[in-house]
């Protein structure tokens, strides 16, 4: 029983950053009808920034760097590459997403090398006993909250401001919103500006508790919050939380329980169990047919 | 929505007229391998054992590459989870050989039945994958095959004693037959093996692709309901172009554990399906000339990056941070230029040139 208690809170916090970073996925996804395959890639460069300034530095003031490059980053790849494919066919954007990933890692294992290097938590990972029982660490906490209030901050941008509005109107009717006035091309720079800062704050949360900085350091990341996202549904933001948590709970049972090993083919059977019943996820909503 | 690999298809249907020609397919295309047969069996001869050996790999490439792409780019699914379905290949193939070296038995027709072994492996696990993604669309299907690319090492760590974990299985495979002469370059009898299999797998998926089934394809991937309506089973279809897919990924697969001599779950990881997809989208989707650009690139880029890096004078530690990541880093370069600046691929450019070769006549008259 202790060992399950355990087991789910360390689930739940996996889940928290896999949900932060399914997220990610969603917000471009209903924006640009782009699955950003970049994203783990983008995650690790702001993570190696922060790495640099926190050496120099502060680990917060790092944080706050990472963040920032984060903004800076989903604007610039935005602009700088993704706009010549939004409106061409998707395997385009898949394509130069994987192109983007690639080429970040290359250029990331010439200038830092190829081992893994220590990258710091802000507060203790060990667990605080609670009664007789480890269980939620101060990180934890961290975690918690920290994806918590993105999810709030996110929640009130887009149902609560203008730009908001104005963000959501571009993804659902471009061209009305055009004409209304949006300028629906600087919605999606900066659709994608979030995005990448989710992914960044995403990235520094879960990178602490892997192996260690590396280029290579988000990929297994991202291929679970993209399982986290097609369970809940890729067009639904509740769907992406909800499957985030889904998703990083099986993999801490299956891993307490059965091994590590197992857990990619746990992935695959979940995936297959949710998409063989809804094939557009959870939270899929009923769409018309298009003819 | 429609699903986004279709939209990507019409435009690449588009511009792809099928060619009107007289005369028997069937035929034309043996004509077609016959002659490429000839001429690859004399280039053999006149390529050292290394160059041999990279012929073979691509020839091994272009097995799985023209079946993505018939997949893809004719049917509309996208697959990235093609290196799963090559190590279901490689690994059939390395138990089948060791059962026969095993038991003593011998002959060239052992690597045919292992090798046809590995192909119906494949094709069975293709089937399973194929009857789900024939359900799912767009990032949902690819979400799936995502997951199967990485269950690889899963299983072989899982199924220790078959797979043997992470350290894979070594490959039995006979010399070159001495019908050859004692001195016959084993690399070139690989390069053989490897192009009959490619030569195979052209002439039938290029049949395929001229055929009723090639068509019913086209149709799916273009407008589901409108081909529906037209009386082909959508589904059904789509399972076949999976199965058919697979099959070549198998043969790929097998092809490769003959020439490694061995097979291990990290010759088959994720990079290698995307490797996979990435060839083909380069090469030109949906074409089998763009599979074998794809093929090519596959062994001709990271080839080329070393002999860049060996020709540049670095330091040691220089030299270490370079190595890997300066092909991974031009590699991805490539990709993002080529699909922004010609989004055909090349076999799109070569088509182009072609078109333009052939509408203006005059126009090049009068500019000279």
């Amino acid at each position: 029983m202790d060992r399950f208690v355990f087991l789910t809170l360390d689930g739940l916090s996996k889940g928290a950053v896999y949900a932060a970073f399914a997220l990610a996925l969603v917000l471009i996804w209903r924006s640009t009808r782009i699955v950003n395959f970049a994203q783990g890639a983008l995650a690790v460069v702001t993570a190696y920034v922060a790495y640099s300034v926190t050496a120099a530095t502060t680990y917060w003031l790092g944080f706050a760097v990472a963040i920032a490059a984060g903004l800076v980053l989903g604007a610039v790849v935005e602009r700088g590459v993704m706009r010549f494919v939004e409106q061409a066919p998707p395997l385009n954007a898949v394509t130069v997403g994987l192109g983007l990933v690639l080429l970040i890692q290359g250029a990331l294992g010439m200038i830092y090398g190829n081992d893994f290097r220590f990258f710091p938590a802000p507060v203790s990972r060990h667990a605080l006993d609670i009664g007789s029982l480890p269980l939620l660490s101060p990180y934890d906490i961290v975690v918690f909250a920290s994806v918590l209030l993105v999810m709030a901050l996110l929640a009130v941008l887009f149902t609560r401001t203008r730009v908001g509005l104005r963000m959501r109107a571009a993804a659902f009717a471009p061209e009305v919103s055009r004409l209304l006035g949006v300028r629906v091309g600087r919605m999606l720079t900066l659709g994608w500006a979030l995005s990448a800062a989710v992914g960044a704050l995403a990235g520094m949360l879960v990178i602490p508790t892997g192996l260690g900085l590396h280029p290579t350091a988000m990929d297994l990341v991202f291929v679970t919050s993209f399982t986290a996202a097609v369970v809940g549904g890729f067009d639904s933001p509740v769907g992406a939380v909800v499957g985030g948590v889904a998703v990083g709970l099986v993999l801490s049972y299956v891993t307490g329980y059965f091994g590590a090993d197992l857990t990619p083919i746990a992935v695959l059977v979940l995936l297959l169990a949710v998409l063989l019943v809804r094939p557009a996820g959870l939270f899929a909503g009923t769409k018309a047919r298009h003819v | 929505m429609t699903s986004p690999v279709a939209t990507l298809a019409q435009r690449a249907a588009a511009d792809v007229p099928p060619p009107r020609r007289r005369g028997s397919t069937l035929l034309r295309h043996l004509a077609i391998a016959a002659g490429a047969g000839v001429i690859l069996y004399f280039v053999t001869y006149q390529l050292d054992p290394f160059r041999n050996y990279q012929l073979a790999t691509a020839a091994a490439y272009l097995c799985a590459t023209a079946g993505l792409t018939v997949l893809v780019g004719l049917s509309g699914q996208l697959s990235l989870g093609h290196g799963a379905l090559m190590a279901t290949g490689a690994y059939t193939v390395a138990l089948v050989q060791n059962k026969f070296s095993d038991s003593g038995t011998t002959g060239s027709w052992t690597l045919v039945v292992s090798l046809a072994l590995g192909i119906a492996t494949a094709t069975a696990v293709g089937a399973v994958v194929g009857l789900a993604a024939a359900r799912l669309r767009g990032p949902y299907l690819a979400g799936v095959t995502l997951a199967v690319a990485i269950t690889v090492p899963a299983i072989t760590t899982t199924l220790d004693e078959i797979f043997n974990g992470d350290q894979g299985l070594s490959v039995y495979v006979e010399p070159p037959p001495l019908a050859l002469g004692a001195t016959f370059p084993n690399e070139r009898w690989q390069a053989w093996l490897a192009l009959v299999a490619a030569l195979l797998t052209m002439l039938l998926l290029a049949n395929l692709v001229r055929s009723r089934f090639g068509r019913s394809f086209r149709a799916i991937r273009d407008d589901e309901v409108a081909a529906a309506l037209a009386g082909i089973h959508v589904a059904r279809t789509q399972v076949l172009a999976f199965v058919v897919s697979a099959a070549c990924a198998g043969l790929s697969g097998g092809m490769f554990a003959v020439l490694a001599l061995s097979v291990s779950p990290s010759a088959f990881a994720l990079t290698l399906s995307l490797f996979l997809l990435l060839a083909i989208v380069i090469g030109g989707l949906g074409s089998l000339a763009g599979a074998v650009w794809g093929a090519a690139l596959l062994v001709v880029l990271p080839d080329l990056t070393e002999s860049l890096t060996d020709r540049l004078t670095l330091s040691p530690a220089a030299e270490q941070r370079l190595a890997g990541n300066l092909p991974l880093a031009i590699f991805g370069l490539t990709l993002v230029v080529v699909m922004i600046a010609a989004p055909g691929g090349l076999q799109g450019l070569v088509r182009r040139g072609a078109r333009w070769w052939r509408a203006a006549p005059d126009a090049r008259r009068a500019a000279d």
